[in-house]
Formats: structure tokens, C-alpha cells, sequence
């Protein structure tokens, strides 16, 4: 994190324009290993687009660097080589075309849910009433209609995502990053709120890139899978269009006969990076 | 901070679990019977003769001081030097602990720079201060302000400097791809969660900056409560000097109670323990 990559930001307004959100061109990641000893690689060559519209899952053994490719794309992180633009123009700092949710607990506990909705938009320039308004709005969308006096810490895990996404998605950024967002609810909330996730995104489809490690979920919600290799020097190695139509239920759709050929196919190419991930993680 | 509008604060935020309704507390009662019994205890023990009440004195003697001074008013004159003392010293310590320990905590170069000094400082015994301050400002108020001030200074920077350390880097990264400018996360992010920190601190605060002005007092004054017990030490009145100290433990209670329904006030996002227990179920 540099200093120099907070600035004043102008407010995002959506480019309608056609074509790439997202693209990752050749990137690399090294850091300087814990020990001080040498570079650990994780991410190589990494070539990867969003295009406008489209939902995007990557998929990857746990640990080969998932989230350190959403960092780059979120300008929280600079590759080490290598270029990330959205909508074909690079962005000095944080790419201020994209909102990003968090695998962890991203709300400030001292802010009612309201609060944490609002404050992105005051960000924005909006005055306090109206982004009271709109986060109030938007407290409806995601179901949340009377808590919003509610402190984090007085909701439940799922709560506190829908407040979260509420908190991404007000602010009408047309690129969308997502981290595992849903990894820490428990299967049914999870599966409620990706049917959810996917009503907010069908009423306006954003650009969304999907980090998981959860194979049916990449499925069930997204246009496009990419499958990446085990760390270090995590790349994509296979991708694979899931054509099931939409409007889909999450909970229902894991039973169509297509869905189980994708996944048989997508497993296929994903077990092999996971043993191996698995065999690393062990020695 | 943004505030919900009357219409969302009207929701209750919380619903509290009532325990099993028992049978009545007993405990403030009690508490009420082991003081009277140990006045009681004292009182007898002083007219039995086995206390000497020349060295003890005599409880019932103190509670006449106690009476004579607060009807005759004297008191209401040497008290309100020692808690403008006191509330000085805390508000300024406060003020200079929390500058200091945002602009250390932000700024890790200048932490390191200043960290043996502020160590030193730290581990100086305050107490030996207090006659060059009385040099240097005399034996008014500003003096004692001055000596509180150094014992708030870094009970409230510690906690500050602790605070920003340790702000959530994922709260952070959220925050600013939000948009917030610096300025934005100092307000935002850095501010609430220094604050939370000072709170824990304050009732240590408040204490060190009452010992800073009554000490300051005790050790060359004119005025307050510190003096007054000076003065009856000085006559070998020791009735006086533990209605002295009566008044200074009572103050000091106030003082506490006075922080803790700030803290209630302010810090409603934070699980209290309860709270924390349920959620941890």
C-alpha cells in the first residue's frame, strides 16, 4: 500500500462502452519471502480479461495466490511486471472503476449498517440526506429494511455481508471484485445470498470478477470459469464457458444434468492443481 | 461521523436477554452493611481504647469536620481548585496524548525516532517533577495542571498509539476503495478507533490526573483539598486529614461515574461482554 495511492476519487460513473473491463496482460508477483531470503513468485504470467457485462469465477487450489490476482486488479497491489488495465486504460493507484468485497470483516465497527453504506457516497460527494437516501434504498435491496441502526456487531455473518455488498455495490461502480465473499457463511445462508448476488447483478450487469475456491459456486453463478494452476507462480491454465441459462436458482441448478457435466469437465483439469497444492502444503 | 436518521434510531438496536427474574439483588445492600460495619469497628475500637485516636482518629469527629466544612462552604473553595486542577490536566493530557499518538501511530519513522525518549520520559518518577514546575509556574493551578498532565500524557498516548497500530488492514483497504481521501481515513477510520482505545484508558486517566493535582497540592500550594490536608497534618489534626481523604475518595467515585456514562454514551458500537458471549454461542 502506498501513500500516494489515496486520493480524492471522482465519483464512477458506468462506461457503457463494449469490450474489456478487466485485463491482465503477462502479470507477475514476487515478494520478498518472510524468511528475507529470496523472491517467492505468486503469480506468473498471469493472462486474464473481464469482458463489460460479464461474470467471471476463478478458480484455485487454496493459497496459490487467488486473492493476490483481485489485489492487482483492485491497484491495491502493483505487479511486479506486467500490466492491469480497466476499460483498456491503465490507472495510477487504485482503480477507481472497482468495488471490492472482502473474504473478511470489512464494515467499521463503529458505524451503524446504515452508516457503512453512506459513507462510501459522502466519499462520492453526496450530501449527508442524500446518501442517507440512497444507502437507505439500498438497505431495502438487500433485505435489511429496518436494521439499519444495527452496529456490526449486533448482526449476523450474513447480515453483515448484505451490508457489505449494499456498501459495493451503492456507490454503482461498473467493475465488481469479489474475494470469497460468502466463504465464512454456513451453506444455506451461502446459498441465499449467491441467489441474491446474482438478482443485484442481472438488474444492471456489472463487470464481476469472482474469487473462490469453491468449484459449484463458480458454476452456479458465473458466464465464464477460469481454472488456475497450484502456487507458486499461480497461472490460468483452463477456462470454460458455463452456458446454463439464467435467471438461475443457485440452490436448484447444482442438479441439472449440464451443470454436472461442466463440473465433471472443470474438476477434471481443477483436482490435479489441488493435489499437487495439497502435496506442496504438506511438505 | 454520520448519524441514522430519527426514523432508524427509533428501531431498538438490540434486544438484551432478562435473566430469569430471581429473587431481588441483595449485593448494593450488603455492600451498604460491610461499610457501616467497618466505621462501626473503627469507632469502637478508638473508644475501647485500643486505637489510639490521637494516631486513628475518631470517626464521629471526622464526620463533624466533614459537616463543618461543607456548611461553613470552605471546602466548596479548596474542592473546586482541585477539580478545575484535575479536569485541566485530563483534558490536556487527553488532547496532547491523542495528537501525539495519532501523528506516532501514522507515522512509524518518527515512532522509532522518538521511541527511547518517550520511554525515558515514561519510567522518570512524575512525582520528582513537581518542584520545577511549582519554579516555573508557581503555586497556582498551573502547576498541578502541568504535573497531571504528564501522568495523562502517556496513559492516553500509549493507548492512541496502540489504536492506530491496530486498525483492521482489511477495514482500511475497504475504506479506501470506497474513496476515502487521507483525510477521509483519519476521520473515518483512525479517529473511532483511536477513541475506543482512550475510553479504555480514561478511567486510568482521570485517576492520574486527581493523584497529579492533589500530589502537586500536598507538595507546595495555596488552595485545595491537597492543602487542606497539608495544613491538619502540619497542626497534628489527623480528624482533618481523613476528612480530607473522605472527600478526595468521594470526588474521585464521582469522577468514575462521570467517565463511565460518557463511555456508555460514546461507545455503543462495542459488544459489551454479554453481548460478546452470546455471539460467541
Amino acid at each position: 500500500m502506498s501513500e500516494s495511492a489515496v486520493d480524492v476519487r471522482t465519483p464512477a460513473t458506468p462506461r457503457a462502452q463494449p469490450g474489456e473491463a478487466l485485463r491482465f496482460d503477462r502479470v507477475t508477483c514476487s515478494f520478498r519471502s518472510n524468511s528475507g531470503a529470496g523472491l517467492y513468485t505468486a503469480v506468473r504470467d498471469a493472462s486474464l480479461s473481464v469482458d463489460t457485462g460479464e461474470f467471471v469465477s476463478v478458480v484455485g487450489p487454496t493459497g496459490c495466490g487467488k486473492s493476490t490476482l483481485l489485489n492487482v486488479a483492485a491497484g491495491l497491489l502493483r505487479p511486479t511486471s506486467g500490466t492491469i488495465t480497466a476499460f483498456g486504460s491503465s490507472f495510477a493507484g487504485l482503480n477507481r472503476d472497482a468495488a471490492y468485497l472482502f473474504q473478511g470483516e470489512s464494515l467499521m465497527p463503529w458505524g451503524r449498517a446504515i452508516d457503512n453504506i453512506a459513507v462510501g457516497l459522502r466519499f462520492h460527494g453526496k450530501s449527508r440526506a442524500e446518501a442517507l437516501e440512497i444507502a437507505q434504498d439500498w438497505l431495502d435491496r438487500v433485505g435489511l429494511h429496518s436494521h439499519g441502526a444495527l452496529f456490526p456487531h449486533q448482526m449476523s455473518g450474513g447480515m453483515r455481508k448484505r451490508v457489505a455488498i449494499a456498501q459495493a455495490l451503492a456507490l454503482n461502480p461498473p467493475i465488481i471484485l469479489m474475494d470469497e465473499p460468502f466463504s465464512a457463511l454456513d451453506i444455506q445462508t451461502r446459498q441465499m445470498m449467491e441467489t441474491e448476488l446474482l438478482d443485484l447483478w442481472s438488474q444492471d450487469r456489472k463487470s464481476v470478477l469472482f474469487i473462490t475456491h469453491d468449484l459449484e459456486e463458480a458454476i452456479s453463478l458465473s458466464d465464464r470459469v477460469v481454472v488456475l494452476s497450484a502456487g507458486p507462480g499461480t497461472h490460468p491454465i483452463a477456462e470454460f464457458t458455463i452456458d446454463l441459462p439464467r435467471p438461475r436458482e443457485v440452490a436448484d441448478i447444482r442438479l441439472s444434468p449440464d451443470f454436472l457435466r461442466l463440473h465433471t469437465a472443470i474438476w477434471g483439469v481443477l483436482k490435479e492443481e489441488v493435489l499437487k497444492g495439497y502435496a506442496q502444503g504438506k511438505r | 461521523m454520520l448519524k441514522a436518521s430519527d426514523e432508524i434510531l427509533a428501531v431498538p438496536p438490540t434486544v438484551i436477554p432478562v435473566e430469569p427474574s430471581r429473587a431481588i439483588d441483595w449485593i448494593p445492600a450488603q455492600r451498604v452493611v460491610l461499610l457501616v460495619a467497618l466505621l462501626l469497628l473503627w469507632w469502637g475500637l478508638v473508644r475501647l481504647g485500643v486505637l489510639d485516636p490521637f494516631f486513628f482518629g475518631d470517626p464521629v469527629r471526622v464526620a463533624v469536620v466533614v459537616w463543618n466544612w461543607c456548611t461553613s462552604g470552605t471546602i466548596l473553595v479548596h474542592l473546586g481548585y482541585t477539580l478545575s486542577e484535575t479536569l485541566l490536566a485530563f483534558a490536556l493530557g487527553t488532547v496532547l496524548g491523542i495528537g501525539a499518538g495519532l501523528v506516532l501511530g501514522l507515522k512509524p519513522k518518527a515512532a522509532r525516532l522518538f521511541d527511547p525518549f518517550i520511554k525515558a520520559a515514561n519510567a522518570t518518577p512524575r512525582v520528582v517533577l513537581a518542584p520545577i514546575f511549582a519554579l516555573w509556574f508557581g503555586l497556582g493551578i498551573w502547576s498541578k495542571v502541568a504535573l497531571g498532565t504528564t501522568l495523562v500524557f502517556f496513559v492516553v498516548f500509549f493507548n492512541v498509539f496502540q489504536g492506530v497500530r491496530e486498525v483492521s488492514p482489511i477495514v482500511l483497504d475497504n475504506i479506501r476503495m470506497l474513496g476515502a481521501s487521507r483525510r477521509d481515513l483519519l476521520r473515518y477510520v483512525y479517529f473511532p478507533s483511536a477513541t475506543s482505545w482512550v475510553f479504555s484508558s480514561l478511567h486510568n486517566a482521570i485517576g492520574m490526573a486527581f493523584v497529579g493535582a492533589v500530589i502537586g497540592e500536598y507538595l507546595g500550594s495555596v488552595k485545595g483539598v491537597g492543602f487542606l490536608i497539608l495544613q491538619a497534618e502540619g497542626s497534628f489534626n489527623v480528624d482533618a486529614v481523613f476528612a480530607g481523604i473522605v472527600i478526595l475518595t468521594i470526588c474521585a467515585l464521582v469522577l468514575d461515574l462521570g467517565v463511565s456514562w460518557i463511555e456508555r454514551r460514546l461507545l455503543v458500537w462495542r459488544p459489551t461482554h454479554g453481548q460478546a458471549d452470546r455471539e460467541a454461542t
